[in-house]
């Protein structure tokens, strides 16, 4: 009896699964539905985007993504691209935003003459936002739209 | 001292003039004036023949300096590779066009070489300890002349500002436009990686 159960409920998961895949609710993420043994050919190269206005920010701690190309900025010891736009000086005459305060204050809370140390790789925190559609779905909802949605609900 | 002691410099002036001066015995005038004609071409090309070699970019990475740090440096950047397939060569933007320019940049490029000839940037590190003062000659030589050899490509009349980026359609259509700056201004390290930056204005 135990024995006939089990392969009922096997072959209900069997069938629901391929259903599922029939039907393309399964998703195989970024990769694509290939075969693992083939290779799929490469997706088109997304462009960046190059725009002069800002996006909304999801928390007040997120690092605004970058909204236009950075190919070839030099980031080392010897010369800053970003900071020859974003720098406290630079911002007059480049039209940027300055970085925020944060960027020139070290673990202490002491305010640096220069960008700081933990700052100075722009990229470990902020990227270039392409115009490409996301592979998955996203049903983020910032703290806002939670609160509101709490205080709506009966 | 009288006439028929010609001796010294004034001996072989006169003598020599004398030699000018007698009709050709064995050429024909029309000869002489066809072939120095053709003797002028043959050396005036051979120069310029010459200094066309040494302007291509065979040349300018023939020594490993070169080869090995700017040229591999250019190769990452989009004069290098790009959509459209047209690329910037070492004497597009390194060797002026107008010719009395080009030869003067070629006594001034001389002292680079000798700078090799004699060992004084032959390591990568010699060639970094270096590549401020070397970098500030072509800043200064470009600001001197408007940025004429990206001008040679990037003729600022025929630009399109509703094609170009927001940033750069700001800055282009402000301080370019009015003469304020000029391209080596906002556009340093465009080819090659860019030495200490302290104290450069712009960084
Ligand atoms: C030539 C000047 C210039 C350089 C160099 C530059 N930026 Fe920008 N950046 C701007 C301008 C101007 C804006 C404002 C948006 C616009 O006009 O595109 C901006 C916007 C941004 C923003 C968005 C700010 C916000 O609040 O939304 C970030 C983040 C940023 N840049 C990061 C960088 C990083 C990182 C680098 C170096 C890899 C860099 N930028 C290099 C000029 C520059
Ligand atoms: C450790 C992560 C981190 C690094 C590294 C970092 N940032 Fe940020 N950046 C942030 C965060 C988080 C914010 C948003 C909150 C804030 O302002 O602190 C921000 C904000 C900004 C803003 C918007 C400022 C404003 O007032 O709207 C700019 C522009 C910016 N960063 C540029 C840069 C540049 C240029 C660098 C490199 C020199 C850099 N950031 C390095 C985390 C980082
Ligand atoms: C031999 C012609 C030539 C010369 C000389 C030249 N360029 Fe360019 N430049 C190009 C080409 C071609 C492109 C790439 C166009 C494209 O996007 O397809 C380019 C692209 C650029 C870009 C855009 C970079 C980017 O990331 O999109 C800048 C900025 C630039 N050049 C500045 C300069 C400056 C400054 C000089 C003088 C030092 C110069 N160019 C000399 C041909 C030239
Ligand atoms: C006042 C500063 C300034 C001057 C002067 C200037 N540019 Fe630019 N240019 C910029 C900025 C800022 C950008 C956008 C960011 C970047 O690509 O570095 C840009 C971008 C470009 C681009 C890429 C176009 C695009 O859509 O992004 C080219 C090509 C270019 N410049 C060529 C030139 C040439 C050639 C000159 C001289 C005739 C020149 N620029 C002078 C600031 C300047
Ligand atoms: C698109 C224009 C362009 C091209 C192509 C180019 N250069 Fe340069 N070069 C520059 C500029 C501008 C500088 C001034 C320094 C800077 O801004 O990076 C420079 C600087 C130099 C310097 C001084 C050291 C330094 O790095 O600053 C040398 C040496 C040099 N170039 C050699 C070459 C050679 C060799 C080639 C060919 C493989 C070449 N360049 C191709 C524009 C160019």
């Amino acid at each position: 009896m135990k024995r006939l159960h089990r392969s009922i409920l096997a072959a209900v998961v069997l069938v629901g699964s391929a259903w599922a895949l029939a039907q393309g609710a399964l998703s195989w993420g970024i990769r694509g539905a290939v075969p693992v043994p083939e290779t799929h050919p490469a997706p088109e190269w997304p462009r960046v985007e190059e725009s002069a206005t800002r996006r909304a920010r999801d928390y007040p701690m997120q690092p605004p993504t970058i909204p236009h190309k950075i190919d070839n900025y030099q980031v080392d010891l010897n010369a800053h691209k970003c900071m020859s736009c974003h720098s406290r000086r630079r911002v007059e005459e480049s039209g940027a935003p300055m970085v925020s305060v944060t960027h020139y204050m070290d673990r202490d809370g002491n305010f640096l003459a220069e960008v700081s140390p933990r700052r100075y790789f722009c990229t470990q925190c902020h990227v270039v936002q392409h115009l490409a559609r996301p592979p998955v779905d996203n049903d983020f909802k910032d703290v806002g739209a939670l609160i509101t949605e709490a205080a709506d609900r009966p | 001292m009288s006439g028929s002691h010609e001796t010294g410099w004034r001996g072989w002036l006169r003598r020599g003039w004398r030699i000018l001066r007698r009709p050709a015995r064995h050429w024909s005038l029309g000869f002489l004036t066809v072939g120095g004609f053709v003797a002028g071409i043959v050396f005036w090309g051979g120069f310029n023949t010459a200094v066309e070699l040494t302007n291509t970019e065979t040349f300018c990475i023939g020594c490993h300096e070169m080869r090995d740090n700017v040229y591999q440096e250019l190769r990452r950047t989009v004069h290098y590779s790009n959509r459209s397939g047209v690329r910037a060569t070492c004497p597009d933007c390194h060797v002026p066009h107008d010719w009395t320019d080009k030869i003067a940049r070629k006594m001034q490029a001389s002292k680079e070489l000798w700078g090799k000839i004699f060992g004084s940037i032959d390591t990568r590190e010699k060639f970094l300890a270096k590549r401020r003062e070397l970098a500030e000659h072509e800043w200064a030589r470009l600001k001197a002349n408007d940025s004429l050899e990206c001008r040679n490509c990037h003729d600022f009349r025929y630009m399109d500002y509703t094609q170009q980026s927001p940033r750069a359609r700001e800055r282009h259509s402000t301080a370019l436009a009015s003469g304020e700056k000029t391209c080596i201004d906002c556009h340093k390290g465009i080819a090659h990686e860019l030495p200490d930056m302290a104290g450069v204005e712009g960084f």
